[in-house]
């Protein structure tokens, strides 16, 4: 089953998040407060690792474990999704103390309270998805 | 052995998701955990209230099993690699989180007065998972993405809609823990 390696990485990423901190309500309260540079080490080093990587498979166009062309999909252009919709998100992550990765590894961690967020949050999708027409959006 | 059972620095945490991304781009994916919610609301039958939800269910496949991962994933870091442990915090944090009554910071992993049961019934507290949750959902598909998708593969992509996007995500918590959690709290 080929799919399994992407059970493998999630995997991985739930050990990730939960070992670094990530999932501790408490750690993004501190991000948010600027106590700390844990959190902005973390994304920091992710990102240069990350645009150092991606720069390496665009500039000798590496291609897919299938070999098959790797494609990178430019982001809509705009500002007002970005802008409103991120800080909508922001105020949720301050105050569940999780975005979507870590709420799922919490609840694999044992804290089942967090099935309550994950719960609205796939609510709060299914009413963007309602609503979308009325929202502005570029 | 012993760097599997202490608390991982950022410097080791941060390069490692990046490998997680790379290895998604690599099997031609995208990396992007808050898809899955729309994932979710179309095979709860969302497709008949919106043209949002009419998606192919089979292509996210790899993706729902991803975060089916990030949940085995948490249970294997919190039984076996030591991960429930006490987050030790910048004092600023301490005092602050002290005066609003969060008693157990510095001491746990998550505050009780949020994440016990029993406490969410008697302090009230529920009502803002259920906020916060609701905000996370809407706020990461009105922006076209969560951390996961913004911040760290937008960003590596260097893509300017994900550098506003993370303006947001910031300008949101700021807002939150520093006008509204003192309304709250205090």
């Amino acid at each position: 089953m080929k799919a399994f390696k992407f059970l493998f990485a999630g995997i991985i990423f739930g050990i990730i998040m939960f070992k670094s901190g990530a999932a501790s309500w408490y750690r993004i309260f501190e991000m948010f407060q600027f106590d700390s540079f844990h959190m902005y080490g973390l994304m920091g080093s992710a990102l240069m690792v990350g645009i150092f990587g991606i720069q390496i498979i665009k500039h000798f166009d590496v291609k897919t474990i299938d070999r098959k062309p790797i494609e990178f999909h430019d982001k809509q252009k705009g500002y007002k999704r970005y802008l409103i919709g991120g800080t909508i998100f922001g105020l949720g992550w301050a105050l569940s103390g999780a975005c979507l990765g870590p709420m799922f590894t919490l609840l694999g961690a044992g804290f089942l309270t967090i099935s309550i967020v994950i719960i609205s949050a796939i609510a709060g999708t299914f009413i963007y998805g309602l609503l979308i027409k009325f929202l502005p959006h570029y | 052995m012993n760097i599997f059972m202490e608390p991982w620095p950022w410097y080791i945490s941060g390069p490692l998701i990046a490998l997680v991304m790379l290895f998604l781009i690599l099997s031609g994916k995208e990396f992007g955990v808050s898809s899955n919610l729309r994932t979710m609301c179309s095979a709860l039958g969302a497709s008949k209230a919106s043209d949002f939800f009419k998606i192919d269910i089979k292509s996210q496949q790899w993706n729902i099993l991803f975060i089916v991962g990030t949940i085995i994933g948490g249970f294997i870091a919190s039984s076996f690699l030591n991960g429930n442990v006490p987050i030790p915090l910048a004092e600023n944090s301490l005092q602050i989180l002290k005066a609003y009554g969060f008693t157990d910071a510095g001491e746990t992993y998550m505050p009780q007065a949020f994440f016990s049961l029993e406490q969410l019934v008697k302090n009230g507290n529920f009502i803002y998972l259920v906020l916060g949750g609701f905000f996370v959902g809407f706020g990461a598909r009105y922006a076209g993405g969560c951390t996961s998708g913004h911040a760290i593969s937008g960003l590596s992509n260097l893509q300017l809609p994900s550098l506003i996007a993370v303006i947001g995500f910031f300008s949101g918590g700021q807002l939150m823990v520093h006008f509204i959690f003192p309304l709250l709290f205090s």
